[in-house]
């Protein structure tokens, strides 16, 4: 796979070694801590060996950077704003020791498509698979600007299989349980567990907020689902790609078990709708035509099935977020800039405007970076000292951070300046 | 962007309290406790009869869609067999000082009973809102309005030019109602007011703002009812354990409470006695309802559950009386199949004693009733997860059930409760099926409403009466209350009250992402 013929094999061995100078010379606490200034939050770390510290939070950028070159922890979660400080929880009553705010935020994982890929399964990702989280992106981070009005969007690769995304408008860190699930809610379409193979369900009319996932979806479907994953296609072609991963997954019946490892007749029996035009799979032969084919036909169809095309393509690639995680206020997640431990890479920003220019396999590890450090000049033309991770590959991630954190900023300069102005005229 | 807490709220609280000094709406928030004394008698004779109001409520949600003509009918008729029901639903008793006091009342004494967990606090909350959205939609279009202003809640429409601009996006967010646009006024209002259309993406949204019509105003009442009413439980709770004494009346509102949850499963020890390990297999197939069959096959097959689905079973096998050490031998042995020990240990182990109290919060939690698996936390890709006569295509349930040798009218009955909504009578008529009853009277008796009760009647028909067999009911610790003053203060009212309904699960649920 593309991502493994990097010059930095990283190995996971040697982390111990490599996590204090990450935390000594690479961790951009500068900005970091700007972007969680608003109010001594939760801050949880995870050790190396599985200790868990819960409800640290720090008063100021050097007893934060104190505490993680101190601790080092293998991953950091941030949580939510208290009643009281969370160090101080044990103090206060359960009762009142209360989340406060937190930012809105997503999590999508590729495990949760795992019915819908075919070229790898759980924890892994390829080429192949990764167009999912551009689409992903893409169709939430415009539901949440255009629909919710959301400003402050911080988009972050988890560091091996997803992305997360942080809500960091005041609006959003406001937001009860009950709010954060009714975004969660609009926001998801696929529905259903293992026993539901068609898990889209399109009511006429389409909401104007799907019509325009669907859109989205338009530019990019072909080029995933049939030239990536070729999902029409048969099982001779697919016996390389997906291997063992159907045995035993699907509660098909069993006079259908035979055609279990068939992507063409998945999609048909999820769709049973679909499934008189068996007839297009004889007739051509790749799977962008067979699509093609099934939609025309499904132009064809009765009113009953009019977004037959719609739903398949929704089922396919349609962003599933675990509502889990946005609902509760007081849910962690892993911060941003964390190390991943299995693959070494850092947790690096994503500019959603350039999605596309975006590859998970070129995220630096942190031994790629650290090596980085020892190989380039400390001073630049002008004899000045330059900052650590602007000499290494994570300069451009810290582009994208300080034109968010800029935004962001430059808000809460705005609304201090309205509430001067309110107080003036009084 | 930014309209929570802005100022126009506290110009609402103040306005809203002279309005306590009047009769007010028919309708009300329940802002302000009854004071005043009441008999022990009457105390318990209120609190039953709102109890059935709320009963009935559920019962007509659970089996309808809710908003839908049928719905609306079966409510009503429910209603009305219940005396404070058939008050509830008039439109015309504003004046009658004794129905005002017996709903205010009779709320009041539920929210104590009900405020003091997290699965009681959602059934109240629930039902009270649907019994309020269901008061509201009957009071005529005047009446709405001057309750929106009583309670500050009003918004101007937006202008027809406006309207015409919106006018493709109005109508495709209006979805079936879409014929209707061209008549009705538009509101536009923060997307915050409004959350239940949002979660239904029943409404147009733009830069923050939904376009509302005037029907679904009842949107953002129920909005604003939703948090009042989530903070006023959770500052009631706080107020329980240090309320006056009076040693009566709560094992009074423990039993209130009861009556919702049946029996708690919550047993330490066994109804049946120990079960290990290695009989869960066998019992699965003879007792285990589909739910938890399926819970069970799936993770014999794939040697991995999902959050959502440990949770479940999880909980149904403590209930049946599987020890916490059967129970990490049992979920070892099978997902060490497909991982090493090591990781289990680490990532799964400490699931497991958290939900035998053992960790976290240490609150021993209780096996999911089928209303909590049938209503909440729906199964997702890679779920097993739910209560298959809700969640399963029906197709593929037909299919599951013909090949367990069910005959093929009784597949055709029970395909034909799902389709209507009757999960949990679906689910007693396979218990029928499964058990060779063909005698209507003991068929009578056969009513599921929980997982673990669905697995003893099973045990005992299969086995007979054991010695020791009886249920013993945790007896609830008593605390001692006092009704008056649990309420809020109206002015505290606050936005943020819901959001410490979490428990540890799901940070749980948290940790095993991405490690
Ligand atoms: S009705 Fe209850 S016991 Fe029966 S399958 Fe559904 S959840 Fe399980
Ligand atoms: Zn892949």
């Amino acid at each position: 796979m593309p991502g493994e013929e990097k010059e930095h094999v990283y190995d996971a061995a040697s982390l111990p070694d490599l996590l204090p100078i990450y935390y000594k010379r690479l961790f951009p606490y500068g900005p970091y801590f700007k972007w969680l200034n608003y109010g001594g939050g939760e801050f949880s770390f995870t050790l190396k060996d599985d200790v868990y510290i819960r409800y640290q939070s720090f008063s100021d950028q050097q007893e934060l950077e104190k505490e993680i070159q101190k601790r080092c922890p293998y991953k950091i979660d941030i949580g939510a704003v208290f009643t009281h400080r969370p160090k101080d929880h044990k103090t206060v009553k359960p009762a009142a020791f209360q989340a406060q705010e937190k930012e809105l935020v997503f999590d999508i994982d590729m495990t949760d498509y795992d019915d819908v890929r075919f070229c790898c399964s759980g924890a892994d990702i390829c080429p192949k698979c990764w167009p999912l989280m551009q689409i992903a992106i893409k169709i939430v981070n415009r539901a949440l600007r255009e629909d919710f009005g959301f400003k402050h969007l911080f988009w972050v690769y988890s560091g091996r299989r997803g992305i997360h995304c942080w809500v960091c408008d005041e609006t959003a860190r406001k937001l009860s349980q009950t709010g954060r699930s009714a975004i969660a809610e609009y926001l998801s379409i696929v529905k259903g567990g293992e026993n539901q193979s068609k898990k889209v369900a399109l009511e006429s009319p389409i909401h104007p907020s799907i019509r325009k996932a669907i859109e989205i979806i338009e530019q990019r479907f072909v080029s995933y689902a049939a030239d990536k994953q070729d999902f029409l296609g048969d099982e001779e072609k697919q016996k390389k790609g997906h291997g063992s991963m159907y045995r035993g997954r699907y509660p098909l019946s069993n006079s259908l078990k035979h055609e279990k490892n068939n992507n063409f007749s998945l999609t048909l029996l999820r769709f049973k709708d679909m499934w008189e035009r068996k007839d297009v799979f004889n007739r051509f032969d790749s799977s962008n035509k067979r699509w093609q084919a099934l939609c025309k036909k499904s132009e064809e169809t009765l009113e009953s099935q009019k977004y037959l095309k719609e739903e398949v393509m929704l089922q396919y690639v349609y962003p599933r977020l675990d509502v889990n995680v946005s609902k509760g206020v007081n849910h962690l997640l892993k911060s941003p800039f964390c190390v991943h431990p299995k693959t070494g890479r850092v947790c690096v920003p994503i500019d959603p405007d350039n999605i596309d220019s975006f590859d998970p396999f070129k995220v630096p590890t942190i031994s790629a970076i650290i090596e980085e450090l020892n190989t380039t000049e400390s001073k630049d033309e002008d004899g000045k000292k330059i900052k650590d991770y602007k000499k290494t590959s994570l300069a451009g991630s810290m582009v994208v951070f300080e034109k968010f954190l800029t935004s962001l900023e430059n808000s809460w300069k705005g609304k201090k300046l309205e509430e001067s102005d309110k107080k003036m005229e009084f | 962007m930014d309209f929570a807490g802005n100022s126009k709220k506290s110009g609402r609280s103040a306005r809203n309290k002279k309005q306590f000094n009047r009769v007010g709406h028919n309708l009300q928030f329940y802002k302000i406790p009854p004071t005043g004394e009441i008999s022990l008698q009457e105390f318990e004779e209120y609190a039953i009869d709102r109890l059935k109001v709320l009963k009935a409520v559920e019962v007509a949600g659970i089996r309808l869609m809710k908003g839908s003509t049928e719905y609306i009918q079966k409510l009503q008729d429910e209603l009305r067999k219940t005396s404070l029901g058939h008050d509830l639903i008039r439109t015309d008793k504003k004046e009658d000082k004794d129905f005002r006091q017996k709903d205010l009342v009779s709320h009041f004494i539920l929210r104590l009973a009900y405020c003091r967990s997290e699965e009681l606090r959602r059934w109240f909350m629930q039902q009270e809102l649907d019994l309020f959205r269901f008061r509201f939609l009957r009071e005529g279009p005047d009446s709405r309005d001057e309750f929106l202003r009583e309670n500050s809640l009003n918004y101007e429409p937006i202008s027809d030019d406006l309207k015409t601009e919106l006018d493709g996006d109005l109508r495709a967010a209006a979805g079936s109602k879409s014929g209707v646009v061209d008549t009705i006024e538009y509101f536009k209002v923060p997307f915050t007011e409004v959350f239940d259309l949002v979660s239904k993406r029943k409404v147009y949204l733009e830069d923050g703002y939904a376009y509302v019509s005037r029907d679904d105003m009842i949107s953002i009442v129920i909005t604003h009812y939703r948090s009042h009413l989530s903070h006023s439980l959770a500052v009631t709770t706080r107020a329980l354990p240090h309320l006056e004494e009076d040693g009566r009346l709560l094992p009074m509102l423990c039993g209130l409470s009861k009556r919702y949850l049946g029996q708690d499963f919550n047993a330490k020890k066994s109804n049946v006695g120990e079960i290990t390990a290695d009989m869960i297999e066998t019992l699965s197939k003879k007792s285990f309802p589909l739910c938890m069959q399926q819970l069970h096959q799936s993770l014999r097959q794939n040697h991995h559950l999902r959050h959502g689905g440990r949770q479940q079973y999880g909980l149904f096998l403590k209930g049946i009386g599987v020890s916490l050490e059967e129970a990490m031998r049992f979920w070892r042995t099978e997902f060490c199949k497909a991982m090493d020990v090591d990781k289990f240990d680490k990532q799964y182990s400490y699931n497991i004693r958290h939900n035998y109290g053992k960790e976290g919060k240490r609150t021993n939690y209780t096996p999911y009733s089928c209303m909590k698996i049938i209503t909440t936390n729906p199964p997702g890709p890679g779920d097993f997860h739910g209560c298959p006569f809700k969640h399963m295509e029906v197709d593929m349930l037909a299919q599951k059930l013909r090949g367990q040798h069910i005959s093929k009218d009784n597949v055709e009955k029970i395909s034909k409760c799902v389709k209507t909504g009757h999960y949990q009578i679906a689910c007693a008529q396979y218990f029928e099926a499964t058990h060779n009853i063909r005698n209507p009277e003991d068929s009578a008796s056969i009513n599921i409403n929980h997982p673990n009760g669905y697995f003893l009647d099973s045990y005992k028909l299969l086995n007979g009466p054991k010695e020791g067999t009886k249920p013993v009911p945790n007896t609830p610790k008593v605390i001692k209350v006092k009704v008056e003053g649990t309420g809020t203060p109206s002015s505290q009212t606050n936005k943020q009250s819901d959001l410490n309904d979490m428990d540890d699960d799901d940070l749980i649920a948290s940790m095993e992402t991405d490690m």
